[in-house]
């Protein structure tokens, strides 16, 4: 396959940057698109030009490093699909593709396509835990019961990865779909009972304060959200906050 | 109200609250299409104008809630975009555009109300309070008459505001159950709610406005 790529290269956080042309040929259709990128990437190198700087990690979509907008789409044009996971064969000899960093006023730029999601992190630290007491007395968690429907809808929202698509693709860059997904995750279990209304409080606050905007309902992050979380993870987050600040 | 959730619960609850007099706006206008010669129409519109509980009360929380809801909605619009510093070269997310663009059907409604305003209320306002002329029970009917009988401008402004308006209402509906954490804004009950309630007020206005603007 022979592409044109149009992607988005910036030097450091402060300097402006701009999008520029590759043409890259000889791209197998089973390659990923990540393995596509390390192809332009040698090929940079080998030229004496600066590599372009993405993130990745396992390359097998659990670990949520990966990012990328392709096409406009974060994680690119596949349904329930991370960055590392999209193979070429989605994409036509003679295509022109872009590709931007992940936008959002609290996702600074660092490099090229490589943004600072540490935001996340530290939304996940003002209460995305359950506190367990490790002095030699700690529960086997398996020792609690918890119904299969329980079990599963935990499961779900224990499916996002934190890779911040979701912030991506909202015209609010908000973060409620991961925020609703860490709450609801343990809304859902007995663990996640006692310090259930300071983690979704916590969790709230420390997301307006990193600067993500609130919830339209527009449902842009659901529907490129890698991990298929849905939407109403969204009303949970707000019924667990209104719960815990009015009860 | 410093909470970007408590933010939406307010904008959905004073959306609410706006969606619940507009019902009762168009039931009291739907009357005006009764072959009586407004009777009706009159009559409850007499009614509304000299009840000091609607006049004194609900009014003023009307138009309280009126305010509220767009200023919010500035706010919310204006910390929303400094949430997205730079904008996507090329974007393609997969949602509705009314989703996307209360904004700007809820400004068209806001320049609809002050249309609205300047056609209805300052003339009753004036009447009423700077004039002091006395009561006419029957003026109502003659003055939907007067704005709308062959005023193709007016009637055309009007229809298209119901357009928008009706759209505003089929995210907004939905979404305020959302916000307030009910039901998923997808739930298959509501969505048919927001269908029928949209389409219902915009249709029913427009029926309204055409009507007039064509029957003497
Ligand atoms: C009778 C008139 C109106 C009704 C019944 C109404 C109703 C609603 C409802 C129910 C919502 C959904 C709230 C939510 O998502 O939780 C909404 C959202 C919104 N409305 Fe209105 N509205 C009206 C007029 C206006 C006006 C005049 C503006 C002017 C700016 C406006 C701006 C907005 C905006 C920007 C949103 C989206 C807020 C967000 O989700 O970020 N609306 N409206
Ligand atoms: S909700 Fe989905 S898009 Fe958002 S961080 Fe989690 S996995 Fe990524
Ligand atoms: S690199 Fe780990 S999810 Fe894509």
């Amino acid at each position: 396959m022979d592409l044109l790529l149009k992607i988005w290269r910036q030097k450091n956080s402060t300097e402006k940057g701009g999008v520029q042309n590759y043409r890259i040929k000889n791209i197998e259709p089973d390659m990923s698109f990540l393995e596509m990128l390390d192809v332009l990437n040698q090929q940079l190198i080998n030229e004496g030009d600066d590599p372009i700087a993405f993130d990745h990690d396992c390359r097998e979509g659990i670990c949520g490093s990966c990012s990328l907008v392709i096409n406009g789409a974060p994680h690119g044009p596949d349904k329930g699909t991370t960055t590392c996971q999209l193979h070429m064969r989605k994409f036509k000899s003679g295509d022109t593709i872009y590709i931007e960093p992940f936008r959002s006023s609290s996702f600074p730029v660092i490099k090229d396509l490589v943004v600072d999601r540490s935001a996340f992190d530290r939304i996940q630290q003002a209460g995305g835990y359950v506190s367990i007491n490790t002095s030699g007395n700690t529960v086997d968690a398996n020792a609690t019961p918890i119904p299969k429907p329980d079990a599963d809808e935990a499961f779900k929202s224990a499916a996002c990865i934190g890779c911040g698509a979701c912030v991506a693709a909202c015209k609010n860059s908000s973060a409620m779909l991961f925020v609703g997904a860490k709450v609801s995750q343990y809304a859902h279990l007995p663990q996640g009972k006692v310090e259930r209304k300071e983690r979704v409080i916590n969790m709230v606050e420390q997301m307006d304060k990193e600067g993500f905007g609130s919830c339209t309902n527009t449902g842009a992050c659901e529907a490129h959200c890698p991990k298929d979380i849905s939407l109403d993870n969204i009303m949970r987050l707000n019924q667990e906050y209104l719960k815990s600040k009015i009860l | 109200m410093q909470s970007s959730i408590v933010k939406k619960v307010l904008m959905a609850l004073s959306g609410i609250f706006l969606m619940f007099f507009l019902l009762q706006h168009l039931a009291i206008n739907l009357t005006s299409l009764i072959p009586d010669d407004g009777k009706t129409f009159n009559a409850i519109s007499h009614f509304m104008g000299y009840n000091p509980i609607v006049q004194f009360i609900l009014q003023p929380i009307l138009i309280f809630g009126v305010c509220f809801h767009f200023i919010m909605g500035l706010i919310l619009e204006y910390q929303n975009r400094k949430a997205r510093n730079k904008k996507y070269i090329y974007h393609n997310t997969n949602s509705s555009w009314i989703s996307k663009n209360m904004i700007i059907t809820g400004l068209v409604i806001l320049a609809f109300l002050a249309l609205h305003f300047y056609d209805f209320w300052i003339p009753e306002m004036e009447y009423k309070y700077i004039n002091y002329e006395d009561s006419d029970p029957t003026k109502y009917f003659h003055e939907l008459k007067e704005k709308f009988n062959g005023e193709t401008y007016r009637t055309a402004i009007y229809c298209v505001s119901f357009i928008l308006l009706g759209m505003h209402l089929n995210h907004g509906l939905s979404s305020s159950f959302q916000s307030v954490g009910v039901t998923p804004s997808r739930d298959r009950l509501l969505r048919k709610v927001a269908n029928i309630y949209s389409f219902g007020i915009s249709l029913g206005f427009i029926a309204i406005a055409v009507f007039h603007y064509f029957i003497h």
